[in-house]
């Protein structure tokens, strides 16, 4: 594996263009996902899908914040994310895909090889962000490729070429994570203590995230889960419940026919002949 | 009060315009759940079959045997259906993924649709009655696995009543299997020769009333679901049925009618309960407040649900 690519999303530098979705859609040539009024703000995506890779969430506040240093100014605040698959370090989708068909890079991504989806479904409940989605139409399972295709041929992915304010940086993830850990300090310097890093830790419930995020609020807010953890971390421990649950089944089942035990092997025998 | 709403304040959790966090499942109906019923059928049958040919009981092993293979090869068709590209079906012995419970339970599924296949085939035409032996037997180690593997499925996902009752749902998933299974044999064989059938058929209602109980004792507010609406409603009728299929069965002796009605109740019980398991597992999943609260519990260093 070469180096680990990821994305970093500052939306504290986020002006809402959606010129990330919009290369996204025309890059990947991705169909539409549906023309509706979501009346939520500017947002009418409404969320990551098997055709939305990139998505722009818009939040409007009405809680005041501190401007000036003379106190309240009661000023809204309008929050705005670019929000995309996450490229977990240790990636739900890519661990319950039964034929082999999402695979990690070289690159450290997470990608669905179309030509080998058969559409079972089983990743889409399995992201714990609610990334990854069906095609009905198509029936096979789709998200966000990180640019496989660009980062092969050198390029940085469309949606982080597209960004007029560099709220989406792409590059390798160690030097990403000591860029985002400098613009966390100097927003907190700057009197913005609400500045916070979602994904970035390789400690949490997913490994770390390959995308992650600078929030100007809690991840919630954004639509995003709390304390993400990958599904499979608990596999082992599954298994051995569902061990003793088939062993009870064997249980029960000699238990229904104690005291009747006459046939032996021979029992077999005779039955399988009538 | 109810005790659900008092554990989860509605003021403390906060979403993106009450829009879901993860995606729910996606699989269809009646596909997906009455698969999980029928490799449930399947899976106690076989084990069935396996324990009656050793005790003698032979009309019962027979039926056992047929409806083990029925039951895994609708079951099988019906998993193919589900997909999205039912031409690729063969991709899921692509590979051996154990990380993929999906993956093992192909292999799972495959087995035990051969071996009872063949068991089936040797017992109808007694050709190769060795050969029918065998695979009977083996199907001792798959067919319960069959009907187990399917919580582990189910479990494996973001979709917290289903994650967050990992340990029930096996237990739950086994003891519908057997009522499933019990209530096949005692319809399917001569009722003078179905006493341990109707045996296994008490014994898995028992099962799985109780460890639905303990599911939901245990999930807390994640298992919500479980009693609110559609999933509710299927959750309330199956444990009606199942209890009611399973006291009958327990009385029903070699009355016709007593094993009719009983032996139908509980495997309307055991397709309600996987039905109601998929509606929990999507309303589950639809409302934010299940992936949110428990997270930001966990965060808060409060309870984790």
């Amino acid at each position: 594996m070469t180096e680990r690519m990821g994305f970093f999303t500052d939306t504290s530098v986020c002006i809402g263009c959606k010129a990330c979705e919009v290369a996204c859609k025309e890059w990947n040539q991705l169909p539409d996902d549906g023309f509706v009024f979501e009346a939520t703000s500017y947002d009418n995506t409404g969320q990551l899908g098997a055709s939305t890779w990139r998505h722009v969430a818009f939040i409007e506040q009405t809680r005041p914040v501190r401007t000036s240093g003379d106190g309240d100014g009661g000023v809204d605040r309008w929050l705005m994310s670019s929000d995309v698959c996450k490229h977990c370090t240790h990636a739900a989708c890519l661990d319950v895909c039964p034929t082999g068909a999402l695979f990690r890079t070289e690159f450290g991504t997470v990608v669905v090889q179309e030509d080998i989806c058969n559409g079972c479904g089983y990743c889409v409940p399995a992201c714990p962000f609610g990334v990854i989605d069906r095609r009905e139409d198509d029936g096979r399972a789709w998200k966000c490729t990180m640019c496989y295709d660009r980062q092969r041929g050198g390029l940085e992915p469309a949606c982080a070429k597209a960004c007029p304010t560099d709220s989406i940086q792409f590059g390798p993830l160690d030097e990403l994570r000591e860029r985002a850990a400098d613009r966390l300090e100097s927003l907190h310097a700057e009197g913005r203590p609400e500045a916070r890093l979602y994904g970035e830790s390789p400690d949490d419930g997913v490994g770390g995230a390959g995308a992650f995020f600078l929030l100007l609020d809690e991840p919630e807010v954004y639509g995003l889960p709390p304390d993400p953890v990958v599904t499979t971390r608990d596999l082992p421990s599954m298994w051995r419940w569902a061990g003793a649950a088939a062993l009870s089944v064997a249980g029960v089942v000699a238990v229904a026919f104690s005291g009747g035990f006459s046939g032996g092997f021979a029992g077999f025998r005779d039955g399988g002949r009538r | 009060m109810t005790r659900e709403r008092s554990m989860v304040p509605e003021a403390e959790f906060r979403s993106y315009y009450g829009r879901p966090v993860i995606k729910a499942p996606i699989w269809h109906e009646p596909h997906m759940p009455t698969y999980l019923y029928l490799g449930g059928m399947s899976g106690g049958s076989s084990m069935i079959a396996v324990v009656a040919g050793f005790a003698g009981h032979h009309r019962l092993a027979r039926a056992a045997r047929i409806a083990a293979a029925l039951g895994a090869a609708a079951g099988a068709g019906l998993l193919t259906a589900e997909l999205g590209r039912p031409e690729r079906f063969l991709n899921m012995l692509r590979v051996f993924k154990p990380t993929s419970p999906m993956s093992v339970g192909s292999w799972i599924l495959a087995a035990q649709g051969g071996l009872s296949a063949v068991a089936a085939a040797t017992e109808l035409t007694g050709t190769l009655p060795v050969v029918g032996d065998a695979a009977v037997l083996a199907t001792g180690v798959t067919g319960p696995l069959t009907a187990t593997y399917t919580a582990v499925l189910v479990a494996d996902t973001a979709v917290p009543a289903w994650h967050g009752a990992y340990r029930e749902l096996p237990f739950l998933f086994a003891g519908s299997a057997l009522a499933s299974a019990g209530a096949a044999g005692m319809l399917a064989t001569p009722r003078a020769e179905a006493g341990p059938a109707r045996v296994v058929a008490v014994l898995g209602a028992a099962m799985e009333t109780v460890s639905g109980a303990v599911m939901e004792r245990r999930l807390g507010p994640v298992g919500e679901p479980y009693r609110l609406g559609r999933a509710g409603r299927l959750m309330r009728a199956a444990r009606a049925l199942t209890a009611g299929g399973g006291l009958l069965a327990a009385v029903a002796g070699r009355s016709r009618t007593l094993t009719a009605l009983s032996g139908l109740a509980l495997t309307a019980g055991a397709l309600c309960t996987r039905f109601g398991i998929l509606a929990a597992g999507r309303a589950s999943a639809a409302d934010p407040r299940y992936t949110v609260v428990p997270q930001r519990q966990r965060l808060d260093g409060e309870r984790p649900a």
